[in-house]
């Protein structure tokens, strides 16, 4: 299983040909209590960088974008009832939604685990 | 022992708990004696209503009561100082009220004969005279309902003058500093919008904004004064060079308060501008409307105004109502009828009042207002930008790092400190921003009394006191709200119980 | 100047704690050429006497419905208001209180606002409605931006039957949400076929019931024809007080109601401004503009009201924003609300029932004048007939003779001939059995 991590604090962790994609624990600290996600339907294609959900909290809303180009095959259907899910388990049941990847070699573009640690840590 | 202190009814002396209106219904109730209806034949085409609406039944005294209740619970103009960045929170005249209740006017109907209707249409001419000279502009449309409509108006007026030279254009260049109406409108007319940044001074950075100007654009969207409350003295240039590469310069007005009366939109190149009669010109915000945003225009634009516009000829006034003769290239209608004639007459009733003379002075009391403010504050709160400013003062939430006290936990805590608090978070250029637009209307104890005010919480919140602020604001009807609750699971209408939950009681 | 509270003296002191000797160093960013050194070319300040005196000489120059019998409608109506409504709105508390971003002072207006919202989702059937919009015309504008959201479709088909500036307001708003209009030949037999229109293009459909000419139907086929083909019925509403005597459109069917609510609580105020409803199905919540006023608890666990769902709008989603409207019409629905607690279940229903018998006395009288026919079988307080003559002409003679008498149609679709004879007629409460005889007596000397 290999996880990766985009600039736009997304986190895509992928598991034979299927990559389950969400944010990650410091976007939803940004964004402060999440109330609303609009979760992509089955069957959406969507290329590297297309707007693929939306999260919505109080003062905010987030686009999150698909990291690689693939179609989406589920979106989190517990998100619908519990969007507070984001918040407590960004990185676990919080996740978005999954989809195919059309485009392996995408993924080396993307951050490992230490990349991201970095990437935030030039932030603050 | 808290039981004990507390009241029976929950009630507080002169404040109360008041239930909804479907709380208190009755049946047999009612509010209005009607006549009975003459015994006629329906016509109603087999649609009578058969089910009750299920609104409720309430008697005259309790409807006053309720309404006069809850009143109570709300902050007003009348009742206290109201710095809200960019609303210009001005006293609004009674005089005004009266002027729009004269039967001549409330009791006029927007499709009678404009033979019967001349002293109306003389008014909104009038107006409009009025605020073309105050702006220095040729033209003006007084139709959109509200300034972010004014905002539509302009685009479209813009959008309308390149497609007629056959010159449509993609792209409208918007400063970061600008309120959300401004980019949300340049999409809604099929723009593309380019952001442009600001330089160390808070005003547009013109080197940015000519890199970004080519012919593609169809114009800037600027707001003057800025949104950070400050002039932008580059404006002129800056019009040049967006006329230079054929496109348009839309501006916002709301924040002509600072320069009515002293500078004209009209010299500093705009081609459109819409002017929020709610703000500058002091009709009454009502709880968030209603308001009216007339765009003044140059003659470049002028002939693409939206539908109807008043004229006035040899036989008196007219209203073009249709996209023929004068009306040929207007970009269309905006909304039903005529424009927020209610607002014409209460703007109107406040530029007579003050006169040329008084506009000039009112502008003028109101930035050395916030003139006042910045400079007694700076020291103790912190001030991104030198002064001085205009019509409003600009802080950020340095002076509270290491507080743990945010700019929402102080605004709250100036609540319990009787003020009503400044614009929060806005605009985004700065970290945690405090705008502070104190108006003409305020006198010098007052400003001096909400600087005393302000200077004591920056103080607690440095000698660590952060529970005072978190638990903030704790005299108030009601504390602070939990609105996550509101938007995970809206409630936004109240519902009926459900008869069997009620049977189980 | 009275509106002035600063003093030369308070004036002098303050420039010295700002540091700059005039206000002129204050303003050094303005460049001189646009400084404008003296005061601009308009007549000096006055006190309330020579305002009023000026303003009311405007106000007497027009013949208004309060001394002249008035049978117009087209949108706006004439019926009384009860005295204890201005009373309230002109509480300093509701009239000069701003938004209600801090709710934990505005609590007066977040209750008003939830009172508005569940009276309107009431009226009209629906399971939600927002906290108005700037009038009917940009409510049902924004109801055709909103079905092409819903159901990512393009077309959105206009009856004939809707009310003129309500067309065009759409086509000049929607047209920009990437929306094709389909306007329809005006509708003023009331027979109009829309339902074959309706294809896997369509949006939306947007019917008014009862509609411009007078028309009164049963939307439900034409809500069905909708859905099965995956489109919205948006019904339009321009007379509020119709929905006390005919099925509410929500369950005629209708997937969102856009409408004007001015007849209760507002003036006719020569059109503005006024207050415009939206309700729609709670399914579709997310994509409706205009604000929300949502039920919630404070930190003491009581019941309390906020602004809410506010990530749909303009100062947040900014490009991406519903719709970049900001304002509400505020203290109009406030006025609505107030009226419309006062009438009630019973008082509306009274009223409506009034309007309507009214309407049908009106017709009774009108059918015995030559020169007059009546075109509408069915309709609630207004209706459409057709004169021996133009009408405009006939009403500015009716004019000279002190009558209001109705709308020429020709006011609202200018240039067509068939249209030029036909008159638009409505009555209200306030019209009495005088002013119904002087209607008829003058038309019968005019025509």
């Amino acid at each position: 299983m290999t996880i990766k991590f985009s600039k736009e604090h997304e986190w895509i962790s992928v598991e034979g040909d299927t990559a389950t994609v969400g944010i990650t624990n410091y976007a939803q600290e940004q964004l402060g209590d999440v109330v609303f996600v609009e979760v992509p339907d089955a069957g959406k294609q969507v290329d590297q960088g297309d707007d693929a959900a939306v999260v919505e909290s109080v003062k905010a809303a987030s686009e999150i974008y698909a990291p690689i180009t693939g179609e989406i095959t589920e979106g989190n259907s517990v998100l619908e009832d519990e969007p507070s899910t984001i918040n407590t388990n960004a990185e676990g049941d919080g996740w978005i939604f999954k989809m195919t990847v059309a485009d392996p070699s995408q993924l080396d573009e993307l951050m490992d685990a230490d990349g991201y640690k970095s990437f935030l840590a030039e932030l603050e | 022992m808290a039981d004990q202190m507390d009241t029976i009814t929950g009630n507080r002396g002169l404040r109360i708990e008041e239930p909804l209106i479907f709380e208190q219904s009755c049946d047999g109730r009612l509010g209005v004696d009607l006549p009975e209806p003459a015994k006629v034949t329906n016509r109603l085409g087999g649609v009578e209503r058969k089910k009750p609406l299920g609104l409720p039944n309430l008697s005259e005294p309790q409807t006053v009561r309720h309404y006069t209740r809850i009143s109570q619970k709300n902050y007003g103009i009348d009742a206290g100082f109201y710095p809200l960045g960019s609303c210009t929170m001005k006293h609004n005249p009674r005089l005004n009220e009266k002027l729009a209740r004269l039967p001549g006017f409330a009791s006029l109907h927007p499709l009678q004969p404009v033979s019967t209707a001349q002293g109306a249409l003389e008014l909104i001419d009038q107006c409009a005279h009025w605020l073309k000279t105050i702006c220095g502009m040729p033209a003006i449309a007084m139709s959109p309902a509200a300034g972010a409509q004014g905002e539509f108006c302009g685009m479209m007026a813009i959008r309308a003058a390149l497609e007629d030279r056959g010159d449509a254009r993609k792209r409208v260049l918007v400063p970061e500093s600008a309120h959300g109406t401004n980019p949300a409108t340049a999409a809604a007319c099929g723009y593309a919008v380019d952001t442009i940044p600001a330089n160390e001074r808070g005003r547009v950075d013109l080197d940015a904004f000519l890199a970004k100007l080519d012919d593609d654009v169809a114009g800037i969207m600027l707001t003057n004064p800025n949104t950070c409350g400050l002039f932008e003295n580059d404006i002129i240039k800056i019009a040049d060079a967006i006329h230079d590469a054929g496109g348009f310069f839309y501006c916002d007005g709301a924040n002509l308060n600072a320069i009515m009366g002293r500078v004209r939109p009209g010299d500093l190149g705009v081609d459109c501008m819409h002017i929020n009669l709610h703000k500058t010109f002091s009709t009454p915000h009502g709880g968030g409307g209603p308001g009216a945003g007339p765009v003044v225009l140059s003659e470049a634009l002028a002939d693409y105004a939206p539908l109807p516009f008043v004229t006035h000829g040899e036989n008196g006034f007219d209203l073009v109502e249709h996209k023929q003769g004068e009306g040929e290239k207007s970009f269309g209608r905006l909304k039903g009828f005529h424009g927020q004639m209610g607002m014409f007459i209460r703007a109107l009733g406040f530029m007579m009042s003050h006169g040329g003379d008084g506009i000039r002075q009112a502008s003028s009391d109101a930035v050395l207002n916030a003139n006042y403010l910045l400079a007694e504050l700076k020291d103790t709160l912190s001030a991104p930008f030198d002064g001085p400013c205009m019509h409003e003062a600009l802080f950020d939430d340095n002076f509270l790092k290491g507080t743990d006290v945010s700019t929402l936990d102080f605004a709250k805590a100036m609540i319990d400190e009787g003020f009503h608090p400044m614009t929060m978070y806005f605009p985004l250029v700065v970290h945690g921003a405090m705008l502070m637009e104190p108006t003409e209307s305020e006198s010098k104890e007052t400003l001096d009394q909400y600087i005393m005010a302000l200077k004591g919480l920056s103080e607690r919140a440095k000698a660590g006191n952060a529970g005072y602020f978190h638990g903030a604001p704790r005299l108030t009807p009601r504390r602070r709200l939990d609105e996550t609750a509101a938007a995970r699971k809206p409630i936004l209408r109240w519902t009926p119980p459900v008869e069997d939950d009620v049977a189980s009681e | 100047m009275r509106y002035l509270p600063l003093t030369d003296a308070d004036r002098s002191q303050m420039l010295a704690a700002v540091g700059v000797k005039s206000m002129e160093d204050i303003y050094c960013d303005v460049p001189p050429v646009a400084l404008l050194k003296e005061t601009i070319d308009l007549p000096p300040h006055q006190g309330e006497m020579e305002v009023e005196s000026a303003i009311s000489a405007m106000a007497m120059k027009n013949l208004n419905a309060a001394e002249a019998p008035s049978f117009l409608g087209g949108g706006a109506y004439r019926h009384h208001v009860p005295a204890s409504v201005d009373a309230m709105i002109q509480r300093g508390e509701f009239l000069t209180a701003y938004t209600p971003y801090q709710p934990e002072v505005s609590q007066g207006t977040l209750q008003y606002l939830f009172e508005f919202q569940t009276q309107v989702a009431l009226l009209t059937g629906m399971e939600v409605a927002n906290a108005s919009m700037y009038d009917g015309a940009t409510s049902c504008a924004e109801a055709v931006a909103m079905a092409g959201r819903v159901t990512k479709r393009k077309k959105g088909i206009l009856s004939g039957g809707l009310h003129p500036h309500y067309r065009d307001t759409t086509k000049t708003i929607s047209g920009l949400h990437n929306m094709d209009v389909v306007l329809s030949a005006p509708n003023v037999s009331g027979d109009e076929d829309l339902m074959s229109q309706i294809d896997a293009e369509t949006a939306c459909v947007v019917v008014q019931n009862p509609d411009f000419f007078g028309h009164v139907r049963d939307l439900s086929p034409l809500a069905e024809a909708c859905h099965d083909a995956g489109a919205l019925l948006i019904a339009v509403v321009t007379e509020v007080i119709s929905l006390g005597a005919i099925t509410s459109p929500g369950d005629m069917g209708a997937d969102i109601v856009a409408g004007e609510g001015q007849s209760i609580g507002n003036a006719l105020n020569y059109g503005g401004p006024t207050v415009g409803l939206l309700a729609v199905q709670g399914k579709h919540l997310r994509q409706m503009p205009g604000r929300l006023c949502g039920e919630t608890v404070d930190t003491d666990g009581k019941r309390g009201f906020v602004l809410t769902l506010s990530t749909r709008e303009q100062h947040i989603r900014r490009e991406k924003a519903t719709s970049n409207i900001c304002t509400n019409a505020g203290l109009c629905a406030l006025a609505f609300t107030v009226h419309m607690t006062l009438l009630g279940e019973d008082g509306l229903t009274r009223l409506a029932a009034l309007n309507h018998a009214k309407a049908v006395t009106l017709a009774d009288k009108l059918t015995g004048v030559d020169g007059v026919e009546i075109i509408n079988e069915s309709f609630f307080n207004e209706f459409t007939v057709r004169l021996s003559k133009p009408a405009a002409d006939v009403i500015e003679d009716l004019a000279k003779k002190g009558v209001l008498g109705g709308i020429p149609v020709s006011r609202l679709y200018p240039d067509i001939p068939d249209m030029e004879n036909l008159l638009v007629v409505a009555a209200t409460e306030t019209n009495s059995d005088d002013d119904m005889d002087a209607l008829t007596t003058a038309l019968s000397e005019v025509l």
